[in-house]
């Protein structure tokens, strides 16, 4: 009996204070924003009093209504949405041979080659877009290149810097180690016997991909997706930096609500719609996933 | 069979210079002699010299150094207990509480603490920056750790249960020692988090309060200076050798995933 009362104390002990401290610095703060979007704004920004003189709480759906009102902030999250997912895709593109390569490789390199892939993950995040302003700079070899090559067909200049395609290269950029990780994760399991067999059997190399290592890799494909698709969606420094005028996606939005217009109800509104479609466009990627894996498998 | 091999090498390699290639220009630059980030002219040191007389970059660069080290220091004890916590309890909060700051996407955890804190009439500065970052920072070092003691011969702990130590003295005794390069890796990764940080310090951090990757956002939303090379150059020399050896400690760090 008092073994188990000093059990339950360990438990605890150990558990209670990081649980303390994310529950006040992590979760209330997210209550606090949820709660804040059915709020008013305040005259100077802020919140209006919960309270009002007259008595009535200010609880109302208004912001979620001005939501709906415009189509300029449907658009705004379609672009996002858009730009998320032709990061995924292009990280999946770039990504895969090279989980390949690493998964294939003797076992002493592997460890070498996934840190090589994982290193420049760990420079700052700010670092990695000035370089591409840098890159993608006017001045530079690139755009001058290009641009002369373009003259020739008599087509104007185009400037690669504060463009899309500037905000895309440098996302699948950021974005990519996130993919190569479960990738090469999955690959590195996958028994040889059966690409083995398939050829035994008279597969070609490219039915084999397709037939068995690509359906087998789904669960990586799809962990790498939620893992590229959810800060992609969110990002707000990447077309604050690199993008033009017409490259405002959700996270400058946000930005803008909070730092700029300062009302904190509507920026809390699209807070909450980021996060929620984040997590359900991966959530509905990995439920696919799971499916697409269990049919490979009666297959 | 080895047309596919060269192939997939190729593709390899195109995958680690798009890696490479950028951060590589970022330091060739930092030694180049002229204004412009177009071409190489010469070698010069003059940026890195321009930097150590830069007032408002040194001080940016003591407030990150000393909320990295406030911060890694704090998340590596929460951190640590999270992960112990959850290899040896059935916990059903902890764990979601732990993993969600990495898995939504980070502007949420930045705007949500900026109404906290502003609500709460706290001060944006320093303060509410270190308990920020501790607060995303907490979950890493609980996976590194969980990997660590996942690994871990439970038999060790009941020997040393059987032959009378206290819970305490068996954890400070065996499983402490044991899961240190563990802890040492996730103070590391805490550490390199926190320096870099951008996105939660620029809403938590106020008017006030400058930390490097706020100053390198201020300078190149104004211009292209080769001075922003030179502190990028350091900074990511600082982290590379940060990230090394907690690799080396901790070789589950290379397969550890946020999800």
């Amino acid at each position: 009996m008092a073994a188990r009362a000093g059990v339950n104390w360990g438990k605890w002990a150990v558990s209670g204070p990081p649980l303390a401290y994310l529950i006040v610095f992590f979760a209330a703060p997210t209550l606090i924003m949820a709660l804040a979007s059915f709020r008013t704004p305040g005259d100077f920004g802020g919140l209006a009093p919960l309270v009002a003189p007259d008595g009535t709480l200010d609880l109302n759906l208004e912001s979620y209504a001005r939501l709906a009102e415009s189509t300029a902030y449907a658009e705004v999250f379609l672009k996002s949405v858009i730009f998320a997912i032709v990061t995924t895709v292009a990280c999946l593109v770039l990504a895969y041979p090279l989980a390949t390569l690493i998964a294939q490789s003797p076992r002493k390199y592997r460890d070498l080659l996934l840190l090589l892939v994982i290193l420049p993950f760990w420079s700052n995040f700010l670092i990695r877009i000035y370089a591409w302003m840098i890159i993608l700079g006017p001045n530079a070899a690139l755009a001058r290149g290009l641009n002369g090559v373009l003259a020739l067909f008599g087509v104007e200049p185009v400037p690669l810097l504060f463009s899309s395609f500037a905000v895309l290269v440098c996302l699948v950029y950021v974005h990519l180690p996130f993919m190569v990780l479960p990738l090469y994760a999955n690959l590195e399991k996958h028994d040889r016997a059966l690409l083995d067999a398939a050829q035994d059997l008279g597969a070609n190399a490219w039915q084999r991909f397709w037939r068995i290592t690509f359906p087998l890799s789904l669960p990586g494909v799809y962990a790498g997706a939620a893992l590229v698709f959810i800060p992609a969606l969110g990002i707000f420094a990447i077309p604050d930096i690199l993008g033009g005028p017409n490259d405002t996606l959700i996270g400058n939005l946000i930005k803008q609500q909070f730092l700029e217009t300062r009302d904190w109800p509507f920026g809390s509104v699209l807070s909450i719609v980021l996060t929620v479609a984040a997590l359900a466009l991966a959530g509905l990627a990995a439920w696919i996933g799971r499916r697409g894996s269990a049919g490979a498998a009666r297959a | 069979m080895r047309k596919g091999r060269a192939a997939l090498w190729a593709a390899a390699i195109v995958a680690y210079l798009f890696l490479y290639l950028p951060l590589a220009i970022v330091v060739v630059y930092s030694f180049n002699d002229s204004r412009l980030n177009a071409e190489w002219v010469g070698f010069t040191l003059d940026w890195y010299r321009k930097l150590a007389g830069n007032d408002e970059m040194i001080s940016a660069a003591i407030n990150s150094l000393a909320i990295a080290l406030v911060a890694s220091l704090v998340s590596t004890a929460l951190g640590t207990m999270a992960g112990v916590a959850m290899h040896r309890y059935r916990l059903r909060l902890l764990p979601v509480l732990v993993l969600t700051p990495i898995a939504v996407p980070e502007i949420l955890m930045g705007v949500a603490l900026l109404i906290f804190f502003v609500l709460l009439n706290f001060t944006l500065g320093l303060v509410s920056v270190a308990l920020a970052h501790i607060a995303f920072c907490i979950g890493f070092v609980a996976i590194v750790v969980r990997a660590r003691l996942a690994g871990m011969d439970e038999s060790l702990i009941e020997a040393a249960r059987d032959c009378g130590a206290t819970p305490w003295q068996a954890f400070r005794r065996i499983t402490l020692p044991l899961i240190m390069p563990g802890v040492i890796a996730g103070a590391l990764m805490a550490f390199t988090l926190s320096i870099d940080d951008f996105v939660i310090t620029f809403f938590t951090a106020g008017a006030g309060t400058v930390t490097l990757p706020l100053q390198i956002y201020s300078m190149i939303k104004i211009a292209v200076t080769p001075e922003v090379n030179a502190v990028s150059t350091l900074l990511m020399l600082l982290t590379l050798v940060l990230i090394l050896v907690a690799a080396r400690l901790s070789p589950s760090l290379l397969r550890t995933r946020p999800d």
